[in-house]
């Protein structure tokens, strides 16, 4: 098992090679430790394996991850996950702001709390969150679920459009054009596909959480709705 | 017997104009602010009003056709394993597929390669067409994010990353729901047919020292090949530039207000941000304080026409420039054969700026399949390559007569301006004196 201390090993060559990783690799379990913060560590990689990262990690881990299954024995920085299109990252402890902003693919499971921005103008990601999420979280999210077994904060949901938000605890406001939705059998579905996925299928149960999404009034341009621009 | 009444002729008010009455007149109608294409239409201080001197009894000029005068440019030397190497200082600035039709967007990429020079995504993503068919590729990253994805990070020779445009310094991207057609709307993650209204911030990183890391990210992502680009609509580009040299940029990208937007307020337009001869002159300063001019590469964009204001551009210091408008009429935009379809639409050819309606008769700015039909892929590519050709040997012409062997050897000291303010701004002397006014010398 590749094993790199950050300490001695800098992060760019981490990066290079698992870059450069065949697709038939069979150096599948990779440990990182000493990460002591160091931004954009596991970024960019396009290959099956676990990486396992032990320690706190600074902006962008994981960023843009395809088909790895990234685990952070720590708390994460700045847009953890971001732009993901598929794999998944695990963040063990708490997410800073914008975590899993823009994915597209891909499960992030962050087993603490999320800051602001959780999941902004996401784009088919799904992200669960255990503990609770800041404000503006799914600002502008266009697709894909966001799953928060705790409370959400301000304005969440600003300008969403079609990605669906599941909230287990209290919702501080919702922002512009986003409103509580009765659940279809398809949206249960779904959200029980990624407490699945997040493994906690077990713990927590579908008909605990309400659903937001948009309420489409803010598609087209009209004078009407001139108090919400 | 009555005597008629002696009248004036009608007097038309300077505040109270036509256009301005009119456009008073659609507010009240329609209760939404004026949405349009294009950059600003006001006269501002450009260049225009500066003169080049021409070589003289202490400055050899050029033989023409003869003697050498290099035009290549390389973008991306400070941190790219791989910088561009262009042949002429001309480059297409983004716009999106989506904004443009798909022919429109090869037709780009077609002209672009066949001189030399390199073309720009949007706020859209790449298409596999648009890729094809340009040998130089600038991959934008905006604030939407839209389509954004590692695989066309890494098949992009350069990653552009937007902060502002000049047409709206501030504002995110617009495209009305004419545009989204289904392809559109799938490559964008967005519902067909809504009113598309970007971001006007980034999602994941705010100011300078974040933005450093983002740059940190992108160039881990792509190994550290790829130049990356900073641009910003000018408004500050003494600072906006400065800024971008110390979070890493390879080069920085300012556009004046006069550059085009696909989809605009018009008061946005008009009144939010600063003319393009007046970012040059501060973003150079910023450079040479930095030690970094020639280093970090300036590329200038905002209502470039003619080889002249390429020259101009360079002789204040920027390393290129990019043309998004003046591409894009070379395509066909606005073009008198067509002026029967602009008075159908309630314009003129030459006025025509209704880009956002996606019913271009141009075939250029919709989504129309029929009207894209419209617009040949590779005569338009044909004819914008002309185009590029006319600006580089224009550039070289002005050039040659003031004694460069290089166009980057133009330099300040061969301008004078025609105004006042010109001189002020492009911090060259008043013509016929040695004054630089802030500067002294009378």
């Amino acid at each position: 098992m590749p094993t790199h201390d950050l300490n001695v090993t800098a992060v760019r060559a981490v990066n290079d090679a698992l870059h450069k990783l065949p697709p038939d690799t069979n150096e599948t379990l990779w440990q990182i430790d000493n990460p002591e913060g160091r931004h954009a560590i596991g970024v960019g990689i396009d290959a099956p394996v676990d990486v396992e990262i032990n320690g706190h990690v600074g902006y962008y881990c994981g960023g843009m991850n395809k088909q790895a299954s990234i685990r952070i024995h720590g708390n994460a920085g700045t847009g953890v996950a971001e732009n993901m299109m598929s794999g998944l990252v695990h963040v063990m402890g708490d997410a800073s702001q914008s975590a899993g902003a823009t994915g597209c693919g891909g499960l992030l499971v962050i087993d603490g709390d999320a800051a602001a921005r959780c999941g902004i103008s996401m784009k088919g990601i799904d992200i669960l969150v255990k503990g609770s999420i800041g404000a503006m979280s799914a600002f502008m999210a266009q697709a894909g679920s966001l799953v928060v077994l705790g409370n959400a904060g301000d304005a969440l949901g600003d300008s969403i459009y079609e990605a669906s938000i599941f909230v287990r605890g209290h919702v501080k406001s919702l922002g512009a054009d986003c409103i509580e939705k009765p659940m279809t059998s398809e949206d249960r579905d779904r959200l029980a596909d990624v407490l699945r996925r997040g493994g906690i299928d077990g713990e927590a149960k579908v008909e605990d959480f309400r659903m937001y999404g948009s309420a489409r009034q803010l598609y087209h341009f009209h004078v009407d709705n001139i108090e919400s621009y | 017997m009555s005597v008629p009444p002696i009248r004036t002729v009608p007097r038309f008010s300077a505040t109270f104009d036509r256009y301005t009455i009119s456009e008073i007149q659609r507010a009240a109608a329609t209760g939404i602010y004026d949405i349009r294409g294009g950059g600003a239409k006001r006269k501002v201080p450009s260049f225009d009003d500066l003169l080049f001197l021409g070589a003289s009894i202490s400055r050899y000029p050029l033989e023409g056709y003869r003697e050498k005068c290099g035009t290549d440019v390389v973008l991306g030397s400070r941190f790219a394993k791989k910088p561009i190497r262009l042949k002429t200082p001309v480059t297409i600035a983004g716009m999106s597929f989506g904004a443009l039709s798909g022919p429109a967007k090869e037709a780009l990429g077609r002209g672009a390669s066949a001189v030399g020079t390199s073309t720009t995504t949007g706020d859209g993503g790449m298409t596999n067409e648009e890729r094809g068919h340009s040998s130089l590729l600038v991959y934008q990253y905006l604030p939407s994010r839209y389509g954004m994805n590692p695989d066309d990070l890494r098949r992009a020779d350069a990653i552009e990353i937007v902060i502002g445009q000049g047409a709206k310094p501030g504002g995110g991207g617009m495209l009305l729901g004419q545009k989204i057609s289904a392809r559109v709307a799938k490559m964008r993650t967005l519902p067909e047919g809504i009113d598309q209204r970007s971001a006007s911030r980034h999602p994941d990183w705010t100011g300078p020292d974040d933005l450093e890391i983002k740059i940190e990210e992108l160039r881990e992502i792509t190994d550290w090949e790829k130049p990356i680009y900073v641009k910003v609509g000018a408004s500050r580009p003494y600072y906006d530039t400065a800024l971008a040299v110390k979070s890493g940029a390879d080069v920085v990208v300012i556009d004046g207000m006069q550059g085009g937007t696909a989809a605009t307020q018009e008061v946005f337009i008009e009144n939010v941000g600063i003319p393009t001869l007046a970012a040059i002159r501060p973003a150079v300063q910023a450079l040479q304080d930095l030690g970094m001019h020639r280093k970090v590469q300036l590329i200038i964009s905002g209502g470039i026409r003619n080889g002249a204001d390429v020259a101009k551009a360079l002789a204040l210091g920027a390393d290129a420039v990019a043309i998004g408008t003046a591409a894009l009429i070379a395509l066909g935009d606005n073009d008198p054969h067509l002026e029967a379809e602009y008075q159908a639409l309630g314009t003129t050819a030459g006025a025509y700026d209704d880009w956002h309606e996606g019913r271009d008769p141009a075939g250029i700015t919709t989504q129309d399949p029929e009207l894209a039909k419209r617009l040949d892929p590779i005569v338009g590519g044909r004819r914008l390559a002309n185009f590029l050709s006319v600006l580089t040997l224009e550039t070289q012409t002005i050039a040659r007569a003031c004694g460069k062997s290089h166009i980057h050897n133009l330099e300040p000291e061969d301008l004078v301006a025609l105004t006042v303010e010109a001189a002020a701004i492009a911090r060259v002397p008043l013509v016929g004196t040695a004054w630089i006014p802030g500067q002294g010398k009378y």
